[in-house]
């Protein structure tokens, strides 16, 4: 496999509606974003692109990425469609490195998008719902709020985890969003705002969870060659993994814990994992990254982290997953402030998707865009201000994850 | 009616219209046109214009492999699936092992669990957004390795307990979906 490189990347600002544009109209804003930030790169230099979103309800269209891939002036070049739930564009994003990994294309474009705003909330959390088993689980109530509400209530039972230290995660990545002109859910929070707002699936409260979104993300991909002229800040991949779960929460396994380098069995002697309290599938697509990337203490080695936190809790179990600390300790990591912008390893600095916003398709491309523009060290350039840059960051993991995570992936990029 | 023309051969719009009634000039000759309806459109926004799209789809859906759980709930049974290699039991059913792959058998589930998890929805998706506050539980069994996602009646919501005692109850009336049985305290 050929080593990879991220040379530039674009976002729309997220939003609850964006009825001004279509899909086709965000993912060119994006797109054309990218492309002036490697003026070297011309259209006919791209060799292909991958194309990601969720639902073909939220567009009204069936087969809607052909339909980007005409109006970005990329046909006739190859492309295809990723869907994967939540991790649709972290998906996508490696879907995107595989195509050059493999020495099939030079230049891939790898853009996502999602319209949530095109139907009534509620029943955008039904299209979403049918994103759980329809025989036996969405008849029963389908509604992912509910299904994650009941992950963190068997957390808290299992490792006392508190509802006021998941509130601190809202706060956290509310207010780091105050610094981000792309985020859409900018605020100064406190735990009794948080416990406060109404609740949606108990204990999980609206500020504990994301919004619903209209964005488009664009990442360029590149291999060495055509990185060195393109940019002179190109970032590198080096680290890719994926994991999954059973559709179906009830169907988990009450087993052993998969063991990062760092980690021993007798850390886990009495846990029967992952049942419905912790997610494999990010487990294993973090062992698998770094192995790849010859990381052994991920506290150590990476020096920012942007993660799925569609809910307040998913972050906290998401530390663990990630080997940030032990199982069972998410909750003091996040009360002790190590993920804070000032922390240990800053999670989330962008504001994360609790903040930012959640299009579906466009998260996990819009989490490596803040990533590519940590690693250059151009967060003033695009942001306006640098108050959220992380001075000397080498280092950055990217975290996506589906339907109580059914697909997760991690990706590792460090700058070079 | 205008008739267009390439080279010398008129063209008619509508190729079954008798020529003679175009070409006639005969009082009370019908002019071609779609007939217009009073229907119109919702319209929610101009700049852009943002219209009412509706979309509905009916499914002919087999449960397939599973059917028998289904057909099982109308005898007031609840239905898991054992392995018949490696012996691990499953509280939702599955025609094939997760663990070993090997083919499973129907067993019959004790009607009493305990609560594994829970939580209570005070809003949910739109088709059951009127059925708001509704408790969601996840049953485990004394021997049976997995669980089984169901409804708890009977308890005020938000006052679910992990460990609470719960029994299964059936609807008489089926409906043929997994709602037929729900869980009240024991």
């Amino acid at each position: 496999m050929r080593p990879v490189y991220m040379v530039s990347g674009g976002i729309t600002k997220f939003a609850k509606a964006h009825p001004d544009m279509d899909f086709r109209y965000m993912v060119k804003q994006a797109f054309d974003y990218a492309m002036n930030d490697v003026p070297n790169l011309t259209r006919d230099m791209i060799d292909g692109s991958v194309a990601s979103y969720f639902s073909d309800h939220f567009t009204r269209q069936l087969k809607a990425a052909s339909m980007v891939q005409d109006y970005l002036g990329l046909c006739p070049k190859p492309s295809k469609r990723i869907e994967g739930g939540g991790a649709t564009g972290g998906l996508c994003f490696q879907a995107a490195w595989e195509a050059v990994a493999s020495g099939r294309m030079n230049v891939c474009v790898a853009f996502g998008f999602e319209t949530m705003s095109r139907v009534s909330t509620w029943k955008g959390n039904e299209f979403i719902a049918h994103a759980s088993d329809t025989n036996f689980d969405y008849p029963v109530g389908g509604f992912y709020t509910g299904y994650y509400a009941m992950m963190v209530r068997r957390h808290m039972h299992e490792f006392g985890t508190t509802v006021e230290q998941m509130a601190l995660v809202s706060i956290k990545n509310h207010g780091n969003a105050l610094y981000n002109p792309y985020a859409q859910s900018p605020m100064k929070l406190t735990i009794e705002d948080v416990r406060n707002s109404p609740m949606v699936a108990d204990p999980l409260t609206m500020l504990d969870i994301c919004t619903m979104s209209d964005g488009a993300a664009v990442c360029i991909l590149a291999s060495e060659e055509m990185a060195a002229r393109l940019t002179d800040k190109p970032v590198k991949i080096i680290g890719i993994g994926a994991g999954t779960d059973s559709m179906r929460m009830a169907d988990r396994p009450h087993g052993k814990v998969i063991l990062l380098p760092h980690e021993s069995e007798s850390d886990y002697k009495n846990l029967k994992y992952p049942g419905v309290h912790s997610f494999r599938g990010g487990r294993m697509a973090a062992k698998q990254a770094y192995e790849m990337a010859g990381i052994t203490n991920p506290l150590e080695e990476l020096d920012f982290v942007e993660l799925h936190d569609a809910y307040t809790s998913s972050e906290i179990q998401t530390y663990e997953d990630l080997g940030l600390c032990k199982y069972g300790e998410g909750g003091p990591f996040i009360e002790a402030g190590h993920s804070t912008l000032t922390g240990k390893i800053p999670v989330n600095p962008s504001g994360g998707l609790l903040a930012c916003g959640h299009p579906v398709g466009a998260t996990g491309l819009m989490q490596a865009v803040f990533a590519f523009w940590q690693l250059q060290g151009t967060i003033q350039k695009h942001l306006g201000n640098d108050h959220l840059q992380i001075k000397n960051a080498r280092r950055g993991l990217i975290h996506s994850h589906a339907g109580t995570g059914t697909y997760i992936t991690v990706s590792i990029l460090e700058a070079v | 009616m205008e008739v267009w023309k390439c080279g010398s051969t008129p063209i008619l719009p509508y190729p079954h219209t008798p020529l003679l009634k175009i070409m006639s000039h005969e009082p009370g000759a019908q002019k071609i046109k779609l007939p217009e309806t009073e229907e119109g459109t919702v319209l929610f926004g101009v700049d852009p214009i943002i219209i009412k799209h509706h979309y509905e789809i009916d499914y002919i859906h087999s449960y397939a492999q599973d059917s028998p759980f289904f057909a099982g709930l109308t005898k007031k049974k609840l239905l898991g699936s054992r392995c018949t290699q490696c012996n691990y039991k499953f509280a939702t059913p599955r025609s094939h092992c997760m663990e070993c792959g090997a083919k499973t058998e129907w067993f019959e589930l004790p009607l009493e669990g305990k609560i594994h998890t829970w939580t209570t929805c005070y809003f949910g998706s739109e088709e059951f957004l009127k059925e708001t506050p509704f408790t969601l539980i996840l049953v485990e069994f004394e021997g049976v390795n997995t669980l089984f996602l169901s409804r708890l009646v009977g308890v005020e919501p938000g006052k679910a307990e992990i460990g609470m005692r719960v029994k299964a109850q059936f609807l008489r009336n089926c409906k043929f979906k997994p709602t037929d049985v729900y869980f009240v305290p024991a």
